[in-house]
């Protein structure tokens, strides 16, 4: 048993090497655009394909997305739920999570809120840093998260990666390395493409994260408009109220 | 107030209720013929604010409850299922996650507000003391209220809080326990937590506001020059420098509170999560017994404190003496009036020493306020106890250095 333990921590070596140099990996701009709403019809689009079958988003209703997306209830009914529900249903997912557990080692969580707790910087960094790593069960691991469970599930779109370790020295004459991810065997999609749908898809799971945002500030301005009006007459009111104070 | 009996409306509706309930003579006690002095300035806009801020949250509160559910598997769902499902969910919650914040900020100004006009000292006493009350009630409430989400940062602030508590010697075990009500935070906690946060906290928040504002009325607001206007009065026994509070300070205030409003809405409408201090990214996350985070931090209005315990090296291992000098830090507090011995109340007519103390004194306390959501350091281990003595300083010296303080003399009547 002990050899057995000493050999996986032998065989996990490189992956901690990578998963110190982890901490300093600098996040990628998702530049994602809220208001545009073609590419957050596409990354549901990506979601429902690509995610949903593992990950739920049960917090979410399908028909909310066809609303706020302006997706007709038909096509949300035909394109969007596969579960054999219907649209006024939660996104919930039919894998159980024991069964999860066995294939994953962890349950994927929830994706409703997750680009309010990782940012979406953090996720569109996340979904272009998969590389090949042969130590793993799933073939694969990523630069933003060490060892992650999820395998690659849009290799088909972006291909496979591969890292390339360069070394370098800092100010102080440390030793710093350097990883970067080369393109060995490419996908359906051309790099460019391939950025543009994972932006399509942060750029939708930041719409589930907060589906009233866009209400929100267009309430916002409304209402700071009524305030700064109604300031000036408060303020002509007290004006005029202490005319006699001296 | 006596003599009001005269004045009371004859006949109506108003005469038949005043013969019964001494519904006139509170409205000109209070608010009509409650003399204030006219020179207050922008620092007294935050008690009214902060009463304002309070109704705003006990009425955002009652709409939320009618969708929460204080049970673990089901809190963080419920959240969410408002924030979506509920009309106007995400507004009212907003207003309320927001207004959390918003009170803190308000108290601490006009905290600080009594702190440079001298409010607390004789006969403010007792304001003071309510005062002092209130927010700690206020600071119960707000770390009952950041359990209810159930996300990560709700579950394991409350389970290093609540440690705490099993820091003190022999008995401080038992006391954790007791509080949680389970040997870690769980189901249970939460829903004794929902019941102090929703129906005792505000109870007794309410009443302590009533006796803070009976116990002003009784002796008369203090003012920017921190003078007595009492001892300067007409023929008619009114206040030479006083003013009706109502309609002057109710029209005066209703400006505060649009501007304050508008501030307000620019967090709720455009910057709900603030940059993580109102609403932390990890708080979206359900909580999770068995996942510590990699940094647990209170929210912005604890971390001076959180900051001083940390700052206190520990003893045998013990964290009590952190726990200790927080405690201090609060209790400290409520005795201000019988620390101060400068013959002036107003930072106008006191002298160099007690400006640098306490220009030390926020400086500290906002430093610490850093420190406390900051991952420690040597370094900002050292900040922290250099800041913790400060801290400490100002109020353990205050009856030296503002006896020693050259003050100037105090004018008759207020200045405008």
């Amino acid at each position: 048993m002990k050899k057995l333990l000493l050999t996986v921590l032998l065989a996990a070596a490189p992956v901690w090497a990578f998963a110190a140099a982890s901490h300093s990996v600098t996040l990628e701009q998702a530049n994602i655009d809220p208001g545009n709403t073609q590419s957050l019809q596409r990354g549901a689009r990506l979601f429902v394909n690509y995610c949903l079958s593992c990950h739920s988003a049960s917090l979410m209703r399908y028909e909310r997305i066809g609303k706020d997306l302006g997706i007709k209830e038909k096509l949300v009914a035909e394109n969007l739920v596969f579960s054999g529900g219907r649209a006024s249903d939660l996104m919930t997912v039919a894998t159980h999570p024991e069964d999860a557990k066995a294939w994953f080692g962890t349950i994927p969580p929830d994706l409703t809120v997750i680009a309010r707790a990782r940012g979406v910087d953090w996720l569109y960094s996340y979904m272009r840093s998969f590389y090949r790593d042969p130590a793993k069960i799933t073939g694969v691991n990523n630069l933003v998260f060490a060892d992650v469970g999820m395998p690659h599930v849009l290799w088909e779109l972006q291909g496979w990666q591969e890292p390339v370790i360069t070394t370098a020295k800092d100010e102080q004459g440390n030793e710093v390395k350097h990883v970067e991810l080369e393109l060995v065997e490419p996908g359906l999609l051309s790099p460019n493409e391939y950025d543009r749908a994972v932006r399509d898809l942060v750029n939708f799971l930041d719409y589930m994260g907060e589906p009233a945002k866009h209400e929100r500030r267009a309430l916002g301005i409304k209402v700071i408009m009524f305030l700064l009006l109604l300031l000036v007459f408060a303020y002509l009111m007290k004006r005029d109220y202490w005319k006699d104070v001296h | 107030m006596a003599g009001n009996a005269s004045e009371k409306w004859q006949g109506g509706l108003l005469g038949w209720i005043d013969a019964r309930f001494p519904l006139s003579s509170m409205w000109y006690d209070h608010l009509a013929r409650y003399y204030a002095p006219k020179n207050f300035n922008f620092w007294y806009f935050f008690g009214s604010l902060a009463l304002m801020v309070l109704v705003l949250q006990i009425l955002t509160g009652i709409w939320l409850t009618m969708n929460y559910k204080p049970d673990a598997e089901l809190a963080f769902n419920s959240v969410e299922y408002i924030m979506r499902d509920v009309n106007w969910g995400w507004l009212i919650r907003y207003m309320h996650s927001t207004g959390a914040s918003a009170f803190f900020i308000v108290v601490y100004l006009h905290m600080f507000r009594g702190l440079i006009y001298g409010s607390f000292r004789k006969p403010r006493e007792l304001i003071w003391i309510f005062g002092m009350i209130i927010y700690v009630a206020l600071m119960a409430e707000a770390f009952m209220g950041y359990l209810l989400p159930w996300g990560q940062m709700s579950y394991w602030g409350a389970q290093v809080i609540i440690n705490l508590f099993g820091a003190i010697p022999g008995i401080g075990e038992s006391i954790a326990l007791w509080i949680r009500g389970d040997y870690v935070v769980a189901d249970a906690t939460l829903n004794r937590f929902f019941a102090f946060h929703v129906v005792a906290v505000p109870i007794v928040l309410l009443a302590l506001v009533v006796l803070h504002i009976l116990a002003l009325h009784e002796v008369g607001s203090n003012n920017p020059d921190g003078i007595e206007i009492k001892n300067n009065k007409d023929e008619n026994g009114i206040p030479l420098d006083g003013i009706p509070f109502h309609p002057y300070y109710t029209v005066k205030d209703i400006v505060g509170v649009v501007v304050f409003l508008i501030f307000f809405s620019i967090v709720v409408f455009f910057m709900p999560e603030l940059n993580g201090y109102f609403l932390e990214a990890n708080n979206f996350i359900p909580a999770d017994p068995l996942k510590t985070p990699e940094h647990i931090a209170p929210l912005w209005y604890f971390t001076p404190y959180y900051a001083i315990l940390r700052a206190v090296p520990s003893i045998g291992g013990s964290a009590f003496p952190g726990v200790l000098a927080m405690g201090l830090a609060i209790v400290v507090l409520f005795f201000l009036p019988w620390l101060d011995r400068s013959p002036v109340k107003s930072i106008r007519y006191r002298g160099t020493i007690y400006k640098v103390w306490l220009a030390l004194f926020v400086i500290s306390f906002l430093i610490l306020g850093w420190l406390g959501m900051e991952q420690p350091s040597t370094l900002k281990t050292l900040i922290a106890r250099v800041c913790t003595i400060v801290y400490f300083a100002f109020f353990f010296l205050m009856p030296i250095y503002t006896k020693a303080d050259k003050t100037r003399p105090v004018p008759d009547r207020v200045t405008s």
